[in-house]
């Protein structure tokens, strides 16, 4: 025991007290590098191992080494640990550990942390040899005491260097001790997840994080005078528990889909790493282009000659990709994009969260380009939907964009284990014949659908082209040709719509307000309506999973609240502001479109502050609106 | 049953082709471009190989070469612009049955897909590729392209353009893993085919640059190597092309050239008074990117089930 902090902590650890709480939102900061990533992938996975419901964030720096020590530099893990199935991050923070205190300025500064936020420091910068840092670390530390925050010391690194040389490789495995002893968490739990995190590693590795892990237990158990019991809600489905970017990449894989092309960017690439790995062990290929643009057109040869393919990207590469979206719906090649969305426009903030994509996935590409639009809303959601994209993809002929998120990509949450069935698989490639007098573009009168003929298929030979064409995909400028054509692959989506069902409504069938979202924000909605509706508000929510075409019904759900409204993380302009009327508002992307189409005054409200949308924000929107 | 497959393979044996099975459309191009040449000369290729239609596909881009799949009586592709190389990849990467041909131009494949055309030949896939050089943007109405000589006047260099010619074959031969780079002129129809057909025979990434005539916009530019035989070098060689009797009389400025000697290819490319035509660089052992990737595995439904449960093993709580 090196301060007098910590003594105090000791002494109050003989009258522990253990409160029992519905759920808690914890956080492991460090400077990038230091593992408080990994400590808090761990403890979430020893949570759901528990049984409990769980919402891990990851929290990264825009730069891969930012300098040691920085206020911008926290990169770490967010927890939230509830009794139920949690839906998403939640709000501010309940508990913090911070390897160093400037890391931790950056999330108070933030707002990240609740008021009285137990906060858990490392002290070795206290007595630090250089005078700066002793100087900021005192600061630091009397201003967060001064703010009412509950500030314990952790003496991490001393502890640790009693059994490791290099403590900055095992204080996260340290911290993991102190928390899963903190949240009474079986030990041995702890101890598998190790074997299972580094279980490509020799037993020394595991053996020395294990006894890091029980160091760290052992020390709270002694000196920290407080634990929480978080009731779990114990069931027996198999369950896995993976983040969005894997999600993805697993549905990929069951999909029978065999190629993926990409390029590397920030925050869809990790889906490709995944693949990388995973995919090719049988016989997938990951084919890294040389840009946004080869990735499209290499994933479009690829679908045309066989499977559809897929390309995964983010923002900027989704933009360079237009071009070869609208050949692939002017030619009527199946094609599977996933835009991983991140902050815009141009590079903007490629590790924060924004839904600033839609419109551009809808109506972009030059002409009329119109293809299919999902929004996965949960992280399991990702996965399903890129199997439900490949089959509509190769049922329709056309291109269908998947827009995940940044939010999505980097949070990982247990669901149940898919069952996998062999027909999402992709059928064998088509060899066989044409019928004679069959024509390549056979467009189908009411559903616009023809066959696909693909090289190979004796009898089938044809040019497909991104020009106007005819049937048998001759140029053609005749007006009633480009005429037929468009209306064709225009009919496809509306085909499309025809097998869809309307969307579920959370909540009473009528009411007040009904909130209308689409994406990641689902979980944070729906939590603050259910909130509201327990104080007896008359207030619902519907939550979109297709974006174009839309479900149907969704009109006649408007009709039965007062107000409608949706919550959305992009750009709307506030009616508040000087210049802004009604005129001259620019509504958010789902309000744009849902005004446009069913001539309803739907109004909204978004905000773009890079971080997911907290139920307690959308709660105090909500209940403006309702007394508006 | 038995019976009936090998009759289907002895007729399999027995069917001729002829042009006419190649053969689709009339094309649009103009008289005495030199688009018509390099047709004749695929759509002869095509017979003499006896290649399968249904399996044969030409990509292409955008421009007036890129039309050529249309021509063809075969699977084909016209792409947008710049966008053949990585679109032929796709559809190498997914079907090694097929024959894969691209058809691009100077502006195509040298100025808007330049970036895809390095990687192209960095990958070496197997693929034949004609490069339709004539110096010019014809579809757009005569801009100058990279490859237009340096004072050509076109609608967007009134005065004359601006810039030294980019040279498609130093650059190509400037990437590794390149494989076979040669050179044609339209007006030799003879050569033009031989080295179509080595092209198609080679195993990688094939590059063919084809220097044509554009009667419409630049009738005059390559006068001065159509009226002066001298000025067209004939690189042959054992290993290369050989130059029959009567040709030889009529282009005596000949050199030979061992295709495996990148060292002299380049120096032979960087040559900017001769014309050189023939094999410069064909290196049979560069492996193509697509054997690299596929590992053999076998995608089966079970496999690809098996892989995934082991993998949602992984991530089970």
């Amino acid at each position: 025991m090196t301060t007098t902090a910590t003594r105090k902590a000791s002494a109050r650890a003989q009258e522990k007290t253990c409160v029992t709480l519905k759920e808690h939102i914890v956080e492991i900061i460090s400077d990038s590098g230091e593992g408080a990533q990994r400590c808090g992938q761990s403890l979430g996975s020893i949570a759901a191992r528990m049984g409990n419901g769980v919402w891990t964030t990851e929290i990264i720096p825009a730069e891969i080494r930012p300098p040691a020590r920085s206020v911008a530099g926290a990169s770490g893990n967010r927890i939230r640990i509830g009794s139920g199935y949690v839906t998403n991050g939640g709000n501010e923070t309940d508990l913090v550990v911070a390897f160093n205190e400037q890391v931790l300025l950056g999330r108070v500064n933030a707002r990240e942390l609740k008021p009285g936020c137990i906060i858990l420091l490392e002290n070795m910068w206290r007595t630090h040899s250089d005078p700066n840092v002793v100087k900021s670390y005192i600061e630091a530390y009397d201003r967060l005491v001064k703010a009412d925050f509950k500030v314990y010391e952790i003496p991490m690194e001393e502890e640790c260097l009693k059994l490791t040389p290099n403590a900055r490789r095992g204080k996260n495995m340290f911290a993991l001790g102190i928390l899963c002893r903190i949240y009474n968490f079986d030990l041995q739990a702890g101890r598998e997840q190790i074997a299972l995190t580094f279980g490509k590693k020799e037993r020394s590795v595991i053996d020395a994080n294990v006894a890091l892990l029980e160091a760290g237990y052992k020390w709270a158990k002694a000196n920290i005078d407080f634990s929480f019991s978080i009731p779990a809600t114990p069931h027996n489905r198999p369950q896995i528990s993976i983040n969005g970017n894997v999600s993805l990449a697993l549905g990929v894989m069951a999909s029978g889909m065999d190629i993926c092309a990409m390029y590397p960017i920030t925050p869809a690439t990790s889906a490709s790493h995944y693949l990388s790995e995973a995919f090719e062990k049988v016989g997938g290929i990951v084919h890294q282009a040389e840009d946004e643009i080869a990735a499209c057109a290499f994933a479009i040869g690829s679908s045309y000659a066989g499977k559809c393919a897929v390309t995964i990207t983010s923002g900027p590469g989704y933009s360079l990709k237009q071009e070869g979206i609208g050949l692939a719906v002017m030619a009527e090649i199946p094609l599977v994009v996933v835009n991983v969305q991140r902050g815009g426009p141009s590079t903007g903030q490629p590790t924060k969260v924004e839904q600033g994509d839609m419109l551009t996935a809808i109506f972009g590409s030059h002409g009329d380009a119109p293809k299919v639009v999902m929004a996965p809303s949960t992280i399991e959601d990702c996965f399903y939907s890129v199997i439900t994209a490949r089959r509509i993809a190769e049922t329709f002929n056309t291109v269908v964009v998947i827009l995940s998120d940044a939010s999505l990509s980097s949070s990982q949450q247990p669901f149940d284990r898919p069952r996998f069935q062999e027909s999402w698989l992709a059928p064998p490639i088509d060899q066989s014949p044409v019928p004679e007098g069959a024509r390549p573009y056979d467009w189908d009168p009411v559903t616009g659908v023809a066959r696909r003929f693909i090289p190979g298929q004796p009898g089938g030979m044809h040019t497909v082209t991104g020009l106007a064409h005819d049937r048998d995909s001759h140029v053609a400028y005749d007006p009633d040709i480009n005429q037929e054509g468009l209306r064709a692959r225009s009919l496809k989506i509306a085909a499309l719509q025809k097998t869809l069902l309307p969307p579920d409504v959370f909540g009473d069938e009528e009411g007040d307000l009904l909130v209308i979202g689409w994406g990641s924000t689902k979980g944070a909605i729906e939590e603050a309506v259910a909130e509201l509706r327990a104080e007896g508000k008359k207030i619902s929510s519907t939550h979109l999973r297709f974006l174009q075409p839309m479900q149907p019904g969704i009109k006649e759900i408007m009709r039965r609240f007062k107000k409608v409204m949706t919550v959305e993380t992009n750009w709307s302009d506030n009616p508040d502001d000087e210049l802004i009327d009604a005129d001259n508002r620019r509504y958010s992307a789902l309000a744009t479109l849902l005004r446009a189409r069913y001539l309803v005054d739907v109004d909204c409200w978004t905000e773009v502050r890079g971080q997911p949308v907290k139920p307690g924000t959308i709660r105090k929107v909500l209940l403006a609106k309702l007394e508006k | 049953m038995k019976l009936s497959a090998i009759k289907q393979l002895l007729d399999l044996y027995r069917e001729q082709s002829a042009l006419e099975d190649y053969q689709s459309g009339v094309p649009r191009w103009c008289t005495g471009c030199g688009d018509n040449a390099i047709l004749a000369a695929v759509q002869r290729l095509c017979r003499d190989e006896g290649l399968r239609p249904e399996k044969t596909v030409f990509v292409s881009g955008i421009g007036c070469s890129s039309r050529f799949p249309h021509y063809m009586k075969t699977y084909g592709f016209h792409g947008i612009h710049g966008r053949a190389f990585p679109i032929a990849e796709g559809v190498r990467m997914t079907r090694p049955d097929l024959a894969v041909f691209v058809n691009t131009g100077d502006g195509d494949c040298c100025s808007i897909g330049a970036a895809h055309w390095i990687h192209a030949l960095r990958y070496n896939m197997d693929m034949t590729v004609f490069l339709h050089d004539n110096q010019i943007y014809g579809l757009t109405k005569k801009q100058a392209s990279p490859t237009s000589p340096f004072g050509t006047k076109s609608n967007t260099t009134p005065r004359g353009s601006y810039l030294q010619a980019l040279n498609p074959l130093t650059v190509s031969l400037g990437v590794s893993n390149v494989s076979f780079i040669a050179q044609a002129v339209d007006w030799i129809p003879e050569t033009l085919f031989d080295i179509v057909k080595a092209a198609y025979h080679h195993k990688g990434f094939s590059f063919v640059r084809v220097i044509q005539r554009c009667p419409e916009w630049l009738p005059k530019a390559l006068e001065p190597w159509l009226q002066d035989p001298a000025r067209v070098q004939l690189v042959h060689h054992a290993n290369g092309i050989q130059i029959g009797q009567s040709l030889a009389r009529v282009y005596k400025n000949q050199i030979e050239h061992d295709p495996l000697d990148i060292h002299r290819a380049r120096e032979i490319a960087s040559g900017t008074d001769v014309i050189p035509v023939g094999i410069l660089y064909r290196n049979p052992d560069v492996p193509c990117y697509e054997d690299t990737r596929h590992g053999g595995a076998l995608r089966t439904a079970e496999a690809i089930r098996k892989n995934f449960e082991a993998e949602l093993d992984k991530y089970s709580v």
